[in-house]
């Protein structure tokens, strides 16, 4: 079937397509030849190697988790290929170097990369199945000392960043995916803010799976320096295949002393077949960032539009005095979706706050899972937490499940819970059609209010886009 | 402007309006009354648009097309408005939004510029003060926490800033007390004039007191059993709909 006749079955999911390249592909399987292939292909320092080793060696003993609220069936990680990445003929100086089909996918996503076209304010690594194809505005960046690149080339250019800081939020062996993620990933995106920088931009990584019956390993380091901020963006989407395809990412943030990290997140992988649920990527992410310093403060906000399956959890470990963490989500499924999604805040310094803004939308035949954790430690005097779980549901085929944990070690903390559940009813939409609003912007109507307070959090390049993200996947349950 | 004729309307497979006509003119006031049950409505429902009820037989003009190809919110821009006996709430969407939202939708089907939100607010502040609105209720979400007398004087703020051709208020009467419907048929008849045309579905003559009708019509089993003036609502209040049975 050619691309254009597989967009048209799947107009839904316009960035379903496959971009025709050649690739320099590993072959199926995972073994330590791998890992050290792997390596070697990125001439990494041997602290890299040995890191890659570790993990491969505590991977081999793990199981995956089972308590996620999903079913998923079982993976063979012996038939997925470990590193795919677009041939090339020489090295690229620039981005305007890109394979030009590889810059059309881009202009297609939405994503223009050539210089003239790029977005005004937001500057871009650009990941393509295994490896970056560069970033923008590196001299805008550069001049205010904040670096944004790949985790390849930070590997070569701060390796004592990444000695010091790599696997200090997730340590390797934090659960299956994160060992796996240690042991192979193949690029990702570093960003670092020198102390009392305010990043001049928004930073933004879009990742794009293209080649077939591949894993996407990637991994983020964020480092902001005492008093820096930084808004980070991240975006991904997939062609339209008919096996699933891992993604097993892991991000780690740390913020110094009254250092501020916003870290977003529009995903919208190709989620399979609406009807049969054949295909789409599995979303096992495991994101958390460390409030290291006095006041700092982290920030995650994510819109979940696709993924067959999503597993993810961005965190906040509250360690100094003082520190926020905050989390605002929406998750919507539709069709044969599954996702099992919150947030885990572990209060351990005095008076640190945090905030749980969880919004989910049902649909279809799909399951949304909101699970949390509250954990306040016995040194964590006057901690607050205030979080607030709501579902709507879209007709009545789907399902919503909220399991909120909470532990409270210490009774100075004050915790606050809300919940709702809601319909989406047709009889919403008539009302408002019955007012001249049009059926479309009546589904956007209800949904950005129902997604308001989590949708406002985003950078606003990108609140529009989500907010049309999500009417654009609820039409045709609706309608 | 309105022509019902021989409609014949099911919903879920029970026939409901069985050959219901009806013909309204501009600057008319029509009444339409009639036991639970009968189809009055259905009617309402029917002419807004609402996708569970079939139409099996029968046509619907609306200002010379044809009503029944019209999407939901294309006869709302050629100038319907229907008052819910049950508006509906919907959270995180204030008043504010959704009626800037509507009139401009309208006006863009009309060719017209869209209205800024400070011209916007001001215009519905006007409304608001004429109908004795408080201004909280442009930042309130829609009918959300809303008393029953609220949210139908809502239905006619609503009506008051799209100024609707021909405007169908189902009930709009029910729940509210005295003082409330003395507040809402006042909201009513300031808006109407020799252009537009009004469609009252009650159970209740004393709404009519307020707003006269020319034309009374009794609706049994579907159909229209019995049209007159005014006075024909004050002989049912009396007598019950017992006799057109």
């Amino acid at each position: 079937m050619s691309t254009e006749e597989l967009l048209a079955e799947r107009e839904e999911y316009k960035y379903g397509f496959r971009t025709e390249i050649e690739s320099d592909l590993f072959p199926k399987g995972l073994d330590e030849g791998t890992v050290r292939a792997l390596s070697a292909k990125k001439e990494e320092p041997s602290f890299m190697l040995e890191f890659r080793l570790k993990a491969f060696r505590r991977w081999k003993e793990m199981t995956p988790p089972n308590w996620g609220h999903l079913d998923i069936a079982p993976i063979d990680f012996q038939d997925i290929r470990y590193y795919a990445a677009p041939k090339k003929k020489q090295e690229l100086s620039s981005l305007d170097e890109v394979d030009p089909e590889i810059l059309r996918t881009f202009d297609k996503l939405g994503i223009p990369l050539e210089e003239q076209k790029r977005l005004s304010n937001v500057a871009v690594d650009v990941v393509f199945d295994s490896v970056s194809l560069g970033t923008t505005f590196h001299e805008t960046l550069e001049k205010a000392g904040v670096v944004l690149c790949s985790m390849s080339e930070a590997v070569k250019r701060y390796p004592e960043l990444l000695e010091k800081y790599l696997g200090t939020v997730v340590p390797i062996g934090d659960n299956f995916y994160t060992a796996l993620n240690s042991a192979v990933f193949s690029d990702g995106s570093f960003v670092y803010i020198p102390k009392g920088v305010r990043s001049p931009m928004e930073l933004s990584t879009y990742f794009r799976i293209n080649e077939r019956e591949t894993g996407q390993f990637e991994r983020t380091l964020i480092i902001a320096e005492p008093g820096s901020y930084v808004s980070y963006l991240e975006g991904c989407t997939a062609p339209a295949y008919d096996e699933n395809q891992l993604h097993a990412a892991v991000v780690e943030l740390i913020a110094h002393d009254d250092a501020e990290i916003k870290y977003s997140t529009v995903q919208n992988w190709y989620a399979g077949d609406r009807k049969t649920g054949k295909g789409g990527i599995y979303n096992f992410v495991t994101k958390r960032g460390r409030c290291a310093g006095k006041r700092s403060k982290i920030s995650w906000t994510q819109v979940e539009a696709g993924a067959a399956i999503t597993w993810k959890y961005p965190s906040c470990i509250l360690q100094g005095d003082d520190s926020v963490g905050e989390f605002y989500s929406v998750a919507l499924t539709n069709g044969k979706m599954q996702a099992d999604t919150g947030t885990k805040m572990i209060h351990l310094g005095k008076r640190t706050k945090s905030t749980i803004i969880s919004k989910g939308i049902s649909a279809d035949e799909s399951s949304n899972t909101y699970r949390g954790l509250v954990h306040i430690s016995s040194r964590a005097e006057g901690a607050r937490n205030f979080t607030q779980c709501d579902s709507m549901l879209v007709k009545n085929n789907c399902s919503a499940n909220t399991f909120p944990y909470i532990e409270v070690h210490n009774d100075t903390a004050e915790l606050e819970h809300e919940a709702s559940t809601s319909k989406m009813n047709e009889e919403q939409l008539f009302y408002l059609q019955t007012r001249g609003i049009s059926q479309e912007d009546a589904i956007q109507m209800i949904v950005n209010g129902f997604c308001e307070a989590v949708i406002k959090e985003l950078p606003l390049e990108f609140a529009a886009e989500a907010q049309k993200l999500l009417t654009l996947k609820l039409e045709g349950s609706v309608g | 402007m309105l022509e019902i004729k021989n409609l014949h309307v099911s919903v879920e497979g029970e026939k409901i309006l069985k050959g219901f006509s009806l013909t309204v003119n501009a600057g008319e006031i029509h009444a339409i009354m009639g036991p639970n049950g009968a189809g009055k409505s259905t009617l309402a429902k029917v002419l807004a648009g609402h996708p569970d009820y079939e139409i099996t037989d029968g046509s619907i003009t609306f200002l010379g097309k044809n009503l029944l190809e019209l999407e939901i919110d294309e006869r709302a821009h050629l100038g319907l408005f229907m008052g819910f006996q049950y508006p509906v709430e919907i959270p995180g969407v204030t008043n504010l939004q959704f009626l800037h939202s509507a009139l401009n939708s309208k006006r863009k089907s009309q060719g017209e510029a869209p209205l800024s939100e400070e011209v916007f607010r001001e215009l519905l502040m006007s409304k608001m003060q004429e109908m004795e609105i408080s201004p909280t209720f442009a930042e309130r979400d829609i009918n959300g926490g809303f008393s029953g007398g609220e949210k139908k004087r809502n239905e006619i703020l609503q009506m008051a800033v799209l100024q609707p051709k021909l405007a169908v208020l189902d009930e709009t009467d029910s729940g509210l007390d005295i003082d409330a419907m003395k507040v809402v048929a006042a909201g009513v008849k300031s808006q109407l004039d020799d252009e537009n045309a009004l469609i009252l579905i009650t159970h209740y003559q004393r709404l009519l007191d307020y707003i006269k009708p020319q034309f009374v019509h009794v609706v049994v089993d579907g159909k229209i059993a019995k049209t007159g003036g005014a006075e024909l609502a004050l002989k049912l209040e009396e007598k019950g709909y017992a006799i057109h049975q």
